[in-house]
């Protein structure tokens, strides 16, 4: 074991392990943190906190963990290289970890044209996999980016992102292997209705034995209305949604359209826990976190496992 | 009240629109006196400059006429005229011109009518549009 | 080349507001090559704050002068004789030139007609695309050619990110991919093997990092 993640020991235990999510709010409202955290507590091993989502401001990622921390949850601090430089990274991981926050995700950021200061600039002192290495050597070397010693180093178990669907195809396995070689822990993807190009993605992974070199736990979001179905599959980049899906939520009246979606989403489980290399779900019901508990029970994941 | 009479300066390429400049006179048609020919090689080879000394020396409208577009006897000389119009046409408005006072048209060497037609329409309408308003802060400045 | 575009012409019209007499100088490199501040460019913008200035019943004469650089103190000298003529100064060249010739005439006021945008080469005719960002550090012989830092959304280093689709940027689809490119043109050199080694954190020293740079040829002293 490299740190006392729960996720970790969750992964290494061989079960299946579960993760939610949770964005904070545009303004200093503890209570919404706290009712969304309370909806995903006992279903859930670990809660991701996003950072900035859309690069849009929301209340940090470290403060909102703080909150999970406090009732007991266990976030997965998630950092974006967008907004911040390397001292500032490296400062909130150990601030971080000193509150108890021991698991974390390295992610570039969506660009800032797609938020509200557009007008901002770019920070990226390092990219996704720079971070990764960054935090990598903090733990195991001990030591900041900088080089100097750390005293006490931050014992992070470290995850990213994975792209299945993300142009070029070809590239994607490549991908995940360059995160491993950076010293990435565990990776949690986009999440996923193109079940058999995930199928085919986790092909070329198992041959490269990637899949017994990190921890792979594939992304899931439940689709409330066809609407949905159709925004992200023409307006988000890097999503793949199936037209037969689009079609299965469209051909249900509205009122039943968000059952629906939970049902795509059960079978969708069913299905990936039989591919071999997935080792859990990361459930993005993102401001629809009260089905949580319905998904994870009615896919026989719960209770999850006392480590 | 004098009737305004712009002045209009008409850059015409030697291939096409002069000849149909020159075919208006030969069959007599009528097009208004405020038409000033200037004959080009080629409609292409009017730069922006030209268009805003002529209007800066007092044009009130500027007509750039060019062969009928695929017929440009250098080839595309007449694609990057109007280009080059379109280009100046929001230098216009930051002026303070009116863009519609510089106009791109084609013709054949045959067509002495369109010429004559172009020629008094354009004039029409930049008399509606009145005077380039640059002279009215020429005449302030002259009188002060 | 550096390139620039010139100001909106109310802007340049507010700097020289009170102004009788300009010289409007003009630079024969750059931004001639990406026709913003050469003599062509210098002749219209005479003519339009002429115009503009007729307009408003206000006389402004324009002078106009186009050196080979602004960049050199050897060719700004040839200003010298019209200084003392003018009250200001509008100068076409880009930032580098516009702070040389306020460098050398202190007592001149000297303003912007264009704002200088980046370094870049030219696509094709009237295109022309940013390049370079001065890193200090090139590391094109790592990426076949293609630069990550100038052409990267988010200058990524071990790039594709997430957002990349159909080869191109997720911020536009008018904006290429930079890593799809470099991923392309490695397939093309063969060094496809190379995607994965990963480009550890750059040093930004090199670069915007540590202040205003200098170089020093002592031998050219």
């Amino acid at each position: 074991m490299k740190t006392e993640s729960v996720l970790e020991k969750v992964l290494a235990s061989g079960e299946l392990a579960v993760t939610g999510e949770c964005g904070p709010p545009r303004g200093a409202l503890p209570d919404v943190v706290k009712e969304k955290a309370a909806l995903l507590k006992g279903y859930v091993d670990a809660v991701n906190v996003t950072d900035n989502q859309t690069a849009m401001v929301r209340m940090s990622s470290f403060a909102a963990s703080l909150f999970l921390r406090q009732m007991d949850l266990h976030p997965v601090f998630q950092m974006v290289t967008r907004d911040r430089n390397r001292l500032a990274m490296q400062s909130d991981i150990i601030g971080a970890y000193s509150h108890g926050i021991n698991t974390m995700l390295c992610l570039s950021g969506d660009h800032p044209k797609f938020g509200d200061h557009a007008m901002a600039a770019n920070v990226h002192d390092l990219d996704s996999l720079q971070l990764i290495q960054t935090v990598r050597g903090m733990r195991d070397e001990g030591c900041f980016q900088g080089g100097a010693e750390i005293k006490n180093p931050p014992k992070m178990f470290i995850g990213a992102a994975a792209n299945p669907f993300a142009d070029p195809f070809e590239l994607r396995v490549s991908r995940l292997a360059k995160k491993v070689k950076a010293g990435v822990d565990f990776v949690q993807t986009q999440c996923i209705y193109n079940i058999d190009k995930f199928e085919t993605w986790m092909e070329g992974v198992r041959e490269r034995g990637l899949h017994e070199q990190v921890y792979i736990m594939a992304g899931i979001t439940p689709m409330k209305s066809a609407g949905m179905a159709r925004y992200m599959k023409n307006k988000v980049p890097g999503m793949d949604v199936p037209d037969e899906l689009v079609k299965r939520m469209a051909g249900v009246p509205k009122d039943k359209q968000a059952q629906e979606g939970i049902d795509i989403c059960v079978e969708s489980i069913e299905r990936l826990r039989q591919i071999e290399g997935v080792s859990g779900f990361h459930i993005m019901a993102i401001e629809w976190e009260e089905k949580v508990p319905e998904i994870v029970k009615r896919a026989g994941l719960h209770p999850r496992p006392k480590v | 009240m004098e009737q305004f009479e712009p002045t209009i300066v008409a850059f015409c390429c030697h291939y096409c629109a002069y000849t149909a400049a020159d075919m208006a006179g030969s069959m007599r048609l009528e097009y208004p006196a405020n038409v000033k020919v200037i004959r080009v090689p080629c409609s292409g080879k009017v730069d922006a400059i030209h268009i805003m000394k002529a209007l800066e020396k007092g044009a009130d409208g500027v007509l750039v006429a060019g062969c009928l577009e695929g017929d440009c006897h250098f080839k595309t000389g007449n694609v990057k005229a109007l280009q080059r119009v379109t280009y100046l046409r929001p230098l216009l408005e930051e002026i303070g011109i009116e863009p519609e006072r510089v106009q791109m048209v084609n013709m054949s060497a045959g067509m002495g009518n369109r010429f004559a037609q172009i020629s008094t329409e354009f004039t029409e309408k930049i008399r509606e549009l009145g005077p380039n308003p640059i002279k009215a802060g020429v005449s302030r400045l002259a009188a002060s | 080349m550096i390139t620039a575009e010139r100001k909106p012409l109310d802007e340049i019209l507010e700097s020289i507001d009170g102004c009788s007499r300009i010289l409007l100088v003009g630079c024969n490199e750059c931004v001639t090559v990406c026709a913003a501040g050469g003599r062509k460019e210098v002749a219209l913008l005479a003519s339009a704050l002429q115009m503009a200035s007729m307009k408003k019943g206000q006389a402004l004469d324009v002078r106009e002068i186009t050196l080979e650089r602004q960049c050199d103190p050897e060719y700004i000298e040839e200003l010298t004789p019209h200084i003392d003529q003018v009250d200001a100064v509008v100068s076409m060249a880009c930032g580098c030139g516009v702070q040389e010739v306020a460098r050398r005439f202190k007592k001149t006021f000297v303003y912007p007609a264009v704002n200088t945008k980046f370094m870049g080469a030219s696509e094709g005719p009237g295109i022309w695309a940013e390049r370079c960002q001065g890193c200090g550090d090139c590391l094109l012989g790592l990426t076949g050619g293609i630069c990550p830092i100038a052409r990267c959304a988010k200058r990524l280093m071990n790039g594709p990110c997430g957002g990349s689709t159909n080869g191109k940027c997720e911020i536009s689809d008018e904006v290429d991919c930079a890593w799809h490119l470099i991923w392309e043109r490695m397939k093309e050199l063969g060094i496809e093997d190379r995607y994965e080694d990963v480009i550890s954190a750059k040093d930004w020293r090199t670069g915007r990092g540590s202040g205003p740079r200098k170089i020093l040829r002592g031998d050219l002293q």
